[in-house]
């Protein structure tokens, strides 16, 4: 093919591109228009049932809130009166219990899959076994947690509570983990090794710092995730009317004062339901809030590499 | 500028060390014994051999794939960090073979400053700690000394005055050029005999560039420097000896001079004067 020919052959190819281009622009704008307008009324449809939920919980819960609600154990089932300060504390202990052994557990786990294991079978089997993990009814892990420190034991406490609610956190947190590690490049580890820093250092203090704010957000997931779970719980610390009483003894939390609230039929126990799914929705808000303070503030001014 | 500043640092360090002794083999700095390198079942080096002296500067130099980056990550065991790599051969600091069994790896890094393509400060950590780093994480906890020494490597870098003011900004905050002294300072923190650079200027525009080469040739009179690079022009400016590459194989080794005006082999000729690479 000469010169001239292949200048010919490409003015005809423009020619026909340009006159497609032309025909459909017309349809493009209209198509995009209409796409545009779905992916508007998709974002809508998602957002009714929350907005809803939060305007219910709000409207109906905020009339119980007091200084009383918040503070004193709960009054007689009759007449009502008093409040869910047993819930609210036995949710805080619970959840922190369970974030003090889950946490450490899921972290190490995910650093030994990101920057140790490799692509080892055994990896490969944790893998799959964790995301197992992450879709396992919470039933179960409250029976397991039964079973394994309940009936050994002798009696509902809030060691059992913690281990079910662990058990549902460690896999998030192995994942999340695992997952930020791997979004740190090899160049900043190779930095640290090229400094003669040993490997468990350079993982804890440099790539882990590196991944720090990924990490924080798969905890305050987990734990979001972990405080409104009610059905291992129920098998676990049982719920009761008053505050701690030790390690042997059971223990509230506010989705299981929530549920029995709910199942009374007095207009004041249901009132006092909305106040506790409030509080547990104000509690659940304020550890996000506060994450992404911490995360975007302080990361951002420490040109934080992964961010939210 | 005194490298070996705190007699505290030196002995927290020293006896650490396999050997600080001054019986160096042959008077060399660094040697390159039969090394052979695999990636797999591709050979990356061939039977490479050279020795470097101490306080001199000597580039590596050949075409794209020429395996200068894969030598010089052989010569502080960084190479071990890809998984599919295999070494044969031999390479002593002063008398140690750092291949020998009963070497630490980490204490030759120690010793073997690294400085890479792309500048990679640790991105969530200040100026001051980036450059602090290595020390508290080998161990050092004399704050008074750690600022010392962070200020004289900031300085040994030629990043001091454009920094001293703001030592708590973030590391990434940094122009590029800034950030790969940044690195520098760093890898100078950890007191090294050697400093490798792995075409430490590739990332850079003219005018950073030309700073790190300036910087080179004081480096030159504290420590020895081994520098990849892409751009002969630099190699000509910067380096006291060449080394030119060629698949895998080490083509010709001598005084840049020499490799640059009157080269022994045809190859390093052609290389040279533009012909191919």
């Amino acid at each position: 093919m000469n010169n001239t020919e292949n200048h010919h052959h490409n003015i005809d190819h423009r020619k026909v591109i340009q006159d497609a281009i032309v025909r459909r622009s017309y349809k493009r704008k209209i198509v995009n228009r209409v796409f545009t307008g779905v992916t508007i009324v998709c974002v809508m449809l998602a957002m009714i049932p929350l907005g809803s939920i939060l305007f219910e919980v709000v409207k109906n819960g905020i009339s119980a809130i007091s200084i009383e609600f918040l503070t004193q154990p709960q009054g007689s089932i009759i007449r009502g009166g008093g409040g869910v300060g047993p819930a609210i504390q036995g949710t805080l202990l619970t959840v922190g219990y369970a974030s003090l052994i889950g946490v450490p557990i899921g972290i190490l786990a995910g650093v030994y899959l990101s920057e140790y294991a490799g692509n080892s079978k055994f990896a490969y089997t944790v893998r799959f076994f964790n995301s197992v993990m992450t879709g396992m009814p919470s039933i179960v892990i409250g029976i397991v947690g039964y079973i394994v420190l309940v009936i050994t034991i002798g009696s509902f406490n809030i060691t059992a509570g913690a281990v079910a609610l662990s058990i549902i956190m460690i896999p998030i947190v192995v994942a999340v983990t695992e997952e930020t590690l791997k979004l740190v490049p090899n160049s900043v580890r190779e930095a640290a090794h090229s400094l003669g820093i040993p490997k468990w250092k350079v993982t804890l203090f440099i790539t882990l710092r590196s991944a720090k704010n990924g990490v924080l957000t798969g905890i305050v997931l987990a734990v979001s995730r972990v405080a409104g779970e009610t059905a291992p719980l129920i098998m676990t610390i049982l719920g009761t009317s008053l505050f701690f009483q030790g390690f042997i003894s059971p223990v509230d939390a506010l989705p299981l004062r929530i549920w029995r609230f709910a199942s009374q039929p007095y207009e004041h126990a249901h009132s006092f339901g909305w106040g506790a799914a409030l509080v547990l929705i104000i509690m659940i808000l304020s550890l996000s809030v506060l994450l992404r303070f911490l995360v975007l503030e302080r990361g951002f001014k420490q040109g934080s590499l992964v961010k939210m | 500028m005194s490298w070996m500043s705190s007699k505290e640092y030196t002995n927290t360090i020293s006896y650490k060390l396999s050997s600080l002794s001054d019986t160096k083999r042959h008077g060399y700095k660094v040697s390159v014994k039969n090394l052979n390198s695999w990636f797999g079942s591709k050979q990356a080096l061939k039977d490479i051999n050279f020795d470097v002296k101490e306080n001199t500067v000597t580039a590596l130099i050949g075409p794209s794939g020429c395996g200068k980056t894969t030598l010089i990550r052989c010569l502080n065991r960084m190479n071990e960090m890809t998984s599919s790599a295999i070494v044969k051969g031999s390479v002593y600091l002063d008398d140690i073979d750092i291949y020998a069994s009963n070497v630490d790896p980490v204490i030759i890094k120690r010793r073997m400053g690294m400085v890479f393509q792309k500048p990679n400060p640790f991105p969530t950590m200040s100026i001051y700690d980036n450059v602090a780093a290595g020390l508290k994480l080998n161990g050092i906890r004399n704050k008074a000394l750690i600022r010392e020494i962070v200020e004289e490597s900031l300085k040994g870098s030629v990043l001091w005055d454009e920094v001293k003011d703001e030592l708590g900004r973030p590391g990434l905050s940094l122009s590029g050029g800034q950030q790969q002294r940044l690195c520098i300072a760093r890898a100078l923190a950890m007191q090294p005999e050697v400093l490798l650079m792995d075409e430490p200027t590739s990332a850079l525009d003219p005018i950073a560039s030309a700073k790190i080469e300036e910087l080179m040739n004081e480096l030159r009179k504290e420590l020895t420097v081994i520098i990849v690079t892409h751009n002969m022009q630099q190699a000509a400016r910067v380096s006291d000896y060449t080394a030119f590459m060629y698949l895998g194989e080490l083509v010709e080794y001598g005084p840049t001079k020499q490799i640059f005006e009157n080269p022994q082999k045809e190859l390093t000729e052609r290389y040279i004067s533009g012909k191919f690479g």
